[in-house]
């Protein structure tokens, strides 16, 4: 359900857009959801919205949960 | 008015600029004629066509024939990498090439719809020309007929090829059998991709261009190398799924896919992603998918490679034995799943 | 493709596997109940079954608003394709589904209604600036990640003062139909169906936040882990489940912190709160009526309400009574265990909601996973 995608603000547009990146696919999505959107952003696109901002911060976090476990499990 | 001399029999040259395709050059006069002649004829050049007979002759050097036809019908006709002319001319070739086969000879019949602008006619032509020329197969007879307005979709192209296949060769997609190894030629779905991102509903912007090209002078390396490559197939409509569920059904045979070994852009995927697709079923127009016994794969895949075609070529799997005749994937992440026929047409989905 | 590729991948996905093998009580059968089809979709497209130990088993929910949309509502939408003059707008994921007669809006189209695929729900209001003479009606589903946009979508027309504008509304809600689940006699007294705990909905919790789900923590003592919709989020999601369960915790956690806030999007709540009120009831088609599980446009935005400026009925039409769907949703069926599974229903010839779209439970089994049916008589050797 609800097919949405993390892509990268790359440029602000005008009325409230942006144009996203994703590996090289770009599409314009609306910013009428969102708040203070910065380029070099990630955002959830959803529909052709940006749902959210992806926060870089907690994305490291998980991934570290992830890689924390590997090497808990290495040294078992 | 008495001051201008007109020849008997003129008539005024086809204004390939600002004219447009009209009723009267599909009647079969004169229009027709000057239709033909100044366009097809004029960018098809080869010695057959300009006898301007309604049949092509020619002499025939015995041994088994091939022959196939296709039709083509696109929007949009124009894309990146290609337009409905070079594609026309590249499917057929590719068809006829599946079964081993050097293409010889096209036949291309146009149905055009009144009013288009004969500027892009003669794109089109240009580039079907020009990719008949590059295959060195020529175009030796052909046909025209106009539909009125509302009728058609600009231009639709149906292609006729005819080719003969070498001596000692027997490529076929019920020889695929358990152990055999399934190779593809490139990058998946490109063209789909280049395609889909024109349609004015979907547009987003990318470099991907469609992958259009004949691959009867790669499929011929292959020959000289693998004799008996055992199936050939050009996964266009439905993708390397459903290329890959036709095979394994008419050789009453599984496939056991490595998904990590099939090389797809990663654009391609991304594409894919936004509009929730699955790149094995996204068309190629100048891909092939080979299967031969495990003992030649890797000189198959050698010689695929120094092919400019087959760079990217790929051993993506092997032929297991499966009488549900399923296609199964080892997922990059480590599990499995099935890679179905695909049901009906490709929606991009939201959920 | 950063955020996505190291989501999936494989050495960590292994990794966490076996974590789960080490950690999951070998006398305990976990059963975990995914809401989401976005959740089954990575399941059965990455294949991680294969990456689970058998007493650890997921079961699919109705979390697909293709599947759970009741056929009278999609016979309703084909109706009105067939005014004249009227372009009908959806998004792809509703051309096929068939009703009860065998069509779909991909044959109305056929047939020459003028049904439009959009992408967007502005594409919509797009296509009725560029045709001021004909009635537009945009067909709107999707749970609450897909409510927002069709908010936005409406803000504009009234803005722009559309008259061809409207919206038949089908914006259905997510913690409703998981307390239904809940609450249903298999489940809660009978105790047929063991659910030890629930994968939450990604895309959707973006948007109304992880808070929604402390009621079924508390209310039901079920615990909650909110993923996002990547392989090694839903390995990790099982085992934060199975942790929370061999710890006696009954919890809400958010393993998709990187977009779920605890008060989700608020300003995506505020626009849909300004457009949307509660529907009073909504029939989710294997499931049933559902009190409060959907919303309807709002009197200040009656005008584009094309459920009042069409005459449209109510058309309760039941599934074909061969059909197991109610039961695969609530967990109390598997597919295989459905009498037309594969036979009568098969994706090209969809009979129950499950088999609709590629991300209902049946459709799912059939595209991905059928194969493990018939183990016995594959002999793979790679």
């Amino acid at each position: 359900m609800c097919l949405a995608i993390p892509a990268c603000v790359e440029k602000l547009t005008t009325d409230n857009h942006a144009i996203v990146n994703l590996s090289g696919i770009r599409k314009t999505v609306s910013l009428a959801l969102v708040e203070n959107i910065q380029p070099g952003d990630y955002v959830i696109v959803h529909v052709g919205f940006a749902l959210q901002r992806l926060d870089p911060a907690e994305a490291e976090r998980t991934l570290a949960f992830f890689a924390e476990m590997s090497s808990l499990d290495n040294q078992i | 008015m008495s001051s201008i001399k007109v020849k008997s029999g003129y008539v005024r040259a086809l204004d390939l600029k600002h004219g447009h395709v009209e009723m009267a050059h599909g009647s079969g006069g004169r229009a027709t004629a000057q239709l033909i002649e100044q366009l097809f004829v004029a960018a098809f050049d080869n010695a057959i066509l300009r006898l301007l007979n309604d049949q092509a002759c020619f002499p025939s050097s015995g041994g088994r024939m091939v022959m196939s036809t296709d039709s083509h019908v696109i929007t949009p006709l124009f894309f990146p990498g290609g337009n409905i002319g070079s594609l026309s001319v590249h499917g057929t070739i590719n068809d006829i090439a599946m079964s081993g086969a050097q293409p010889r000879y096209l036949a291309a019949s146009f149905i055009l719809e009144e009013g288009f602008p004969l500027i892009d006619l003669k794109r089109i032509v240009d580039s079907m020309a020009e990719a008949a020329r590059n295959a060195k197969v020529p175009i030796v007879t052909g046909d025209t007929k106009v539909v009125e307005r509302g009728s058609g979709d600009g231009v639709f192209i149906t292609t006729t090829g005819l080719g003969w296949v070498p001596d000692g060769i027997d490529i076929s997609a019920h020889r695929a059998s358990p152990g055999d190894k399934i190779l593809v030629s490139g990058f998946l779905g490109d063209h789909g991709v280049a395609v889909m991102a024109q349609r004015e509903n979907l547009s987003f912007d990318t470099t991907i261009e469609s992958d259009s090209a004949p691959l009867h002078e790669l499929v011929a390396h292959m020959i000289t190398v693998v004799p008996d490559i055992h199936a050939l197939r050009d996964p266009t409509r439905g993708g390397l799924a459903t290329a890959l569920n036709e095979i394994a059904r008419q050789s009453s045979v599984g496939m056991l896919v490595q998904e990590e070994y099939l090389p797809i852009r990663e654009s391609v995927n991304a594409a894919c992603e936004f509009l929730g697709l699955d790149p094995l079923y996204i068309a190629n127009e100048g891909k092939l998918i080979a299967i031969c016994s495990p003992a030649d794969a890797e000189n198959l895949l050698t010689a695929m490679q120094a092919h400019p075609l087959g760079k990217h070529a790929a051993i993506i799997g092997e032929v297991i034995e499966d009488t549900h005749c399923f296609i199964q994937m080892q997922t990059r992440f480590g599990g499995r799943r099935i890679v179905d026929w695909l049901n009906g047409e490709q929606l991009p989905r939201i959920c | 493709m950063k955020y996505i590729d190291e989501f999936r991948d494989r050495n960590l996905a292994l990794q966490i596997a076996s974590q789960i093998k080490s950690e999951a009580d070998p006398a305990k059968h976990y059963q975990f109940m995914e809401f989401c089809g976005g959740h089954t979709h990575a399941i059965s497209r990455f294949g991680i079954v294969d990456l689970l130990p058998n007493h650890v088993e997921m079961i699919h929910g109705p979390g697909c608003p293709v599947c759970i949309l009741p056929v009278g509502r999609v016979q309703t939408a084909i109706s009105l394709s067939h005014i004249p003059g009227l372009i009908l707008c959806t998004y792809g994921d509703m051309l096929r589904i068939p009703t009860t007669d065998g069509m779909s809006l991909l044959k109305a189209k056929a047939a020459g209604a003028d049904v439009r695929m959009v992408y967007s729900s502005i594409d919509a209001v797009n296509i009725a600036q560029n045709n001021p003479d004909r009635q537009v009606v945009f067909f709107a589903i999707g749970f609450e990640t897909t409510v927002p946009p069709t908010a936005v979508a409406l803000q504009q027309a009234r803005a722009a003062n559309l008259k061809n504008f409207s919206v038949y509304c089908n914006h259905v809600l997510t913690p409703p139909a998981i307390a239904h689940i809940l609450q249903s006699p298999e489940v809660r007294e009978l105790g047929l169906v063991q659910l030890d705990g629930f994968i939450g909905p990604a895309h959707v919790s973006v948007v109304i936040g992880s808070q929604p789900y402390d009621y079924f923590a508390e209310e039901f003592q079920k615990p909650v882990v909110i993923a996002g919709f990547e392989p090694l989020d839903v390995m990790q999601a099982i085992l934060m489940l199975i942790r929370q369960i061999n710890t006696n915790r009954i919890e809400v956690e958010n393993e998709f912190s990187r977009a779920v806030l605890q008060n989700g999007n608020l300003k995506a709540q505020q626009t849909v709160a300004d457009v949307f009120e509660l529907r009073r009831t909504f029939e989710w088609r294997g499931l049933g009526v559902i009190p409060y599980s959907a919303l309807k446009i709002k009197a200040e935005y009656a005008d584009f309400d094309a459920e009042l400026r069409f005459p449209i009925e109510e058309r309760s039409i039941a599934d074909n009574k061969a059909c197991e769907c109610g039961a695969i949703l609530r967990g109390v069926k598997r597919p295989q265990d459905c009498k037309i599974f594969g036979t009568v229903c098969t994706p090209d010839n969809p009979i129950g909601s499950c088999m609709v779209s590629s991300e209902g439970a049946c459709a799912a089994h059939y595209r991905y996973g059928r194969f493990r049916d018939h183990q016995s008589s594959i002999s793979a050797r790679v």
